[in-house]
């Protein structure tokens, strides 16, 4: 009763098969049988301007629509002009599908047309990868590759298929049961009941708990036992740059951003507490700081889906491997029992008031401040205003100083409103993953905080999306300069500023964005910023872009010196804070002060005692 | 290569499946972790092979090894042992450079150590010795007065000891 169907037609039913609405793609010579019965299915194409393009629009669509995003290319040059998406979705654990094209087998590995050797390129950039041997294995692997991308830890996993095999019948089928085939692949989702006691009864000793809370609660749909957990315990809450919003920056118990340009009281909160409970974070560098000096007193809780995380960069003291929101589900409940029974034996709890007003103080004595002007137009004051335009929107940030402008001073209200390039820090992300975005949500307003560098690498795409009908908003905070690099060369390199200069007025964006089917603003003066903000909201027809002319000179701060302990924070001259001052704290950082930036000693991460965890992976062991 | 304490073997059951064997050597390259000795072959299923990595405990996180290695998707498992608690064995192949009239002494040397005589010649003689890393390390430091042209080893294999104790079968 089967269908015989060639493999290109059955890619497509399986794509359907797996819930697949929409794909971003660019066709080419090896995938060209793909291209031709997707004419007759219901799956959405995109047709992008860069490859690159394609694969931040899937991370972009992954963040508003919760489903993997799926990527079409071709083989060699479509293939390598994927490959910087793909490393970002793994560096942020982001589930995608990548498929590619292929030369036909008997052609692999010959140096034939547009063969790039992309099973070993992809192979250290995915959490899996495929090439595709004979038709009949196509719904088996299609389907692994979904089952492989959205559980466990997501990320990226990407198909090789040649083109003979796409043109090869076989007959239809579609696998039982994804796992299968999958002996080696069993990822913990349940956290071990001693483990989730033994945490709570340390967080019940604490006296400075703080709860560090990174991307995986977001991946794990955790935001809402996150919240629940925070409150029932009066714990506070530091969100990572990859989670911002997970918990409103409204809460009360919301501390916002740490990191090397995190707030005073987040950065100040991990460094000086006794213990931090660790939910789906990585202690990246650009978290810690130093690493031999971070938060010195704290014990940790660290939970992730990921046993290879626990005890990697610190040594964890209590370490689950779980899926974040089980794991809290978890605390919660065994938090309960543990304060029941500490009623029973009519016990105090444990007083964290001096902690709190501790924390209280640092919030009021250094919120987030910046020197604010009449004259020049400050990034931070544009972030401000859009913000009370936009409260609601989805922000999509570039990489670079915009984009910790952006994380400092937006107030998110709600999860997967925040889309950016974390890990990886991909200049050129954002222009591209807000179209994707778009295309996850078309309800929601989309807003785009790009740098004018950024937006150079991508802006193409704008094209994609007049064509394609899907409008977005672009706020260009254009200092003229590769900023983040230039602060760097201000601060470490005696201002010695080389190869950062953009030209400021070179394009001319109005015209751009008008040549690309968008309409254009440029604004040069704070008094004109409410204005062209409410324009841009009020247009729906047309992506819209806006030239936001900032002060070239503006830093990003707080700042961490590279390599310096977090307490070695420098709050900037809007606490009137002098260069003096500042100099002083950036030669504790492996770059030194300029101008004797020789580079200092390097921090060197001796890995931690042996955690003990590895017992618990046994793939054999259920 | 003098054995030491702070060796550890790792044998890694994996998914006979194409690309495997680049995944582990390109975790290893990409994490930079420093290996002793890779090899490969089959199990008692068709489907699985086995590796048996040796490291150096001194120069790598072993437990970080482990972890990366256990997200590769065709990683089933890994049995990590100490020297003590396995069965170790490597197979060498010796070409020690030997007149005729001297080459006696050579054999009797391979002789005494259990090495099969896999080839000889005019000028030397080759010789084929299984057994622990330190056996073929021993035999090959006595042969080298004579002049060893070349070697080549395959690199640790071993199973878990049935029964954990310090036996020596
Ligand atoms: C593809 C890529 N190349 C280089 C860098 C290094 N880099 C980080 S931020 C930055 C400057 C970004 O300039 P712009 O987009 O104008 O943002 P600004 O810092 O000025 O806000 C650069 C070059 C990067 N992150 N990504
Ligand atoms: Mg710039």
């Amino acid at each position: 009763m089967s269908e015989r169907l060639t493999g290109a037609q059955i890619l497509i039913k399986s794509l359907e098969m797996v819930d697949v609405d929409v794909v971003f793609g660019l066709p080419g010579g090896a995938i060209l049988p793909v291209y031709d019965p997707l004419l007759e299915s219901p799956i959405r194409h995109v047709l992008v301007r860069h490859e690159q393009g394609a694969g931040h629009m899937a991370q972009g669509y992954y963040w508003t629509s919760g489903k993997p995003g799926v990527v079409v290319v071709t083989s060699g040059p479509g293939a390598t002009n994927v490959i910087t998406p793909v490393a970002d979705a793994y560096m942020d654990s982001v589930p995608m599908v990548v498929i590619c094209g292929q030369v036909a087998t008997a052609a692999m590995g010959t140096d034939a047309f547009q063969e790039a050797p992309t099973f070993n390129l992809a192979m250290s950039i995915t959490k899996h990868n495929y090439v595709i041997s004979d038709a009949c294995e196509i719904p088996q692997i299609v389907a692994e590759a979904f089952h492989l991308a959205t559980t466990g830890r997501p990320g990226p996993v990407w198909i090789d298929l040649p083109k003979d095999v796409s043109g090869m019948e076989a007959e239809w089928w579609w696998p039982s049961d994804p796992t299968a085939c999958l002996p080696g692949y069993k990822p913990r989702i349940k956290p071990h009941p001693r483990q989730v006691k033994r945490a709570v009864e340390l967080l019940n000793t604490s006296q400075r708990p703080i709860i560090y809370a990174g991307g995986g609660v977001l991946k794990a749909r955790g935001a809402q036992a996150l919240q629940e957990f925070a409150e029932l315990t009066g714990i506070h809450v530091v969100t990572t740059l990859m989670a911002r919003g997970v918990l409103s920056d409204d809460h009360e118990l919301c501390l916002g951003m740490p990191g090397m340009h995190g707030n005073y009281t987040a950065v100040t909160s991990m460094q000086k507490s006794d213990l931090l409970i660790t939910l789906g974070a990585r202690f990246d560098d650009r978290v810690t700081g130093k690493v031999s000096a971070f938060a010195p007193d704290a014990k940790i809780i660290h939970i992730d889906i990921d046993p290879a995380e626990l005890s990697k960069v610190r040594y964890a003291d209590v370490p689950i491997v779980a899926d974040a929101n089980r794991a809290i589900e978890a605390l919660i409940v065994e938090y309960q029992k543990q304060e029941r029974r500490r009623q029973e034996r009519g016990d105090a709890p444990v007083d964290r008031a001096a902690w709190v007003e501790q924390i209280n103080t640092w919030r009021s004595r250094y919120p987030m401040k910046y020197v604010e002007s009449d004259e020049v137009l400050k990034p931070q004051f544009v972030l401000e205003r859009l913000g009370q335009h936009a409260p609601d929107a989805v922000l999509v940030s570039g990489v670079g100083q915009h984009q910790m402008f952006a994380s400092q001073h937006w107030k998110f209200s709600a999860p997967y409103r925040w889309i950016n390039s974390g890990g990886m820090g991909t200049m050129g992300f954002a222009v591209p993953a807000a179209i994707g975005a778009k295309v996850g949500s078309p309800e929601q307003t989309v807003w785009v905080i790009d740098g004018d560098g950024c937006f150079q690498m991508t802006f193409q795409e704008l094209i994609t999306a007049a064509v394609e009908g899907i409008h977005v908003k672009v706020a260009i905070l254009n200092n003229g300069y590769l900023g983040l690099v230039r602060q760097w060369q201000d601060l470490f390199y005696d201002e010695r500023h080389s190869e950062v200069h953009l030209g400021g007025a070179i394009p001319d964006y109005v015209g751009l964005a008008e040549a690309m089917g968008c309409a254009g603003f440029r604004v040069d003066a704070p008094e004109e910023v409410d204005t062209v903000i409410a324009k841009a909201m009020s247009i729906h027809d047309r992506s819209v872009v806006i030239d936001f002319r900032v002060d070239p000179t503006e830093h990003v701060f707080p700042m961490v010196p590279a390599g310096a302990s977090n307490d070695d924070i420098i709050v900037g001259p809007a606490y009137g804070q002098t260069e003096e001052e500042e100099r002083v704290i950036l030669s504790k950082g492996k770059f030194g002060a300029a101008p004797m930036a020789q580079g200092g000693q390097e921090d060197t991460v001796l890995p931690p005692e042996r955690s003990g965890v590895h017992f618990e992976m046994d793939k054999k062991e259920d | 290569m003098a054995q030491s304490s702070s060796l550890k073997t790792l044998s890694v059951l994996v998914e006979n499946q194409p690309g495997v064997l680049a995944r582990i050597a390109g975790l290893i390259a990409r994490r930079n972790y420093n290996i002793e000795s890779l090899a490969v072959g089959p199990t008692e299923e068709p489907h699985f092979s086995r590796m048996t990595l040796v490291v150096d405990q001194d120069q790598t996180h072993i437990e970080q090894i482990i972890k990366q290695l256990y997200k590769l998707v065709n990683v089933l498992k890994i049995t990590e042992f100490d020297p003590a608690e396995a069965v170790e064995r490597e197979l060498m192949l010796i070409k020690v450079s030997v007149l005729p009239e001297r080459r006696y002494e050579v054999l009797q040397l391979g002789e005494i150590y259990g090495a099969k005589i896999a080839d000889v010649g005019a000028c030397g003689v080759t010789l084929e010795i299984s057994g622990t890393p330190e056996k073929l390390d021993d035999l090959l430091a006595l042969c080298e007065p004579y002049g060893v042209l070349e070697v080549a080893r395959t690199g640790r294999v071993g199973l878990e000891r049935n029964e954990k104790r310090a036996s020596l079968i």
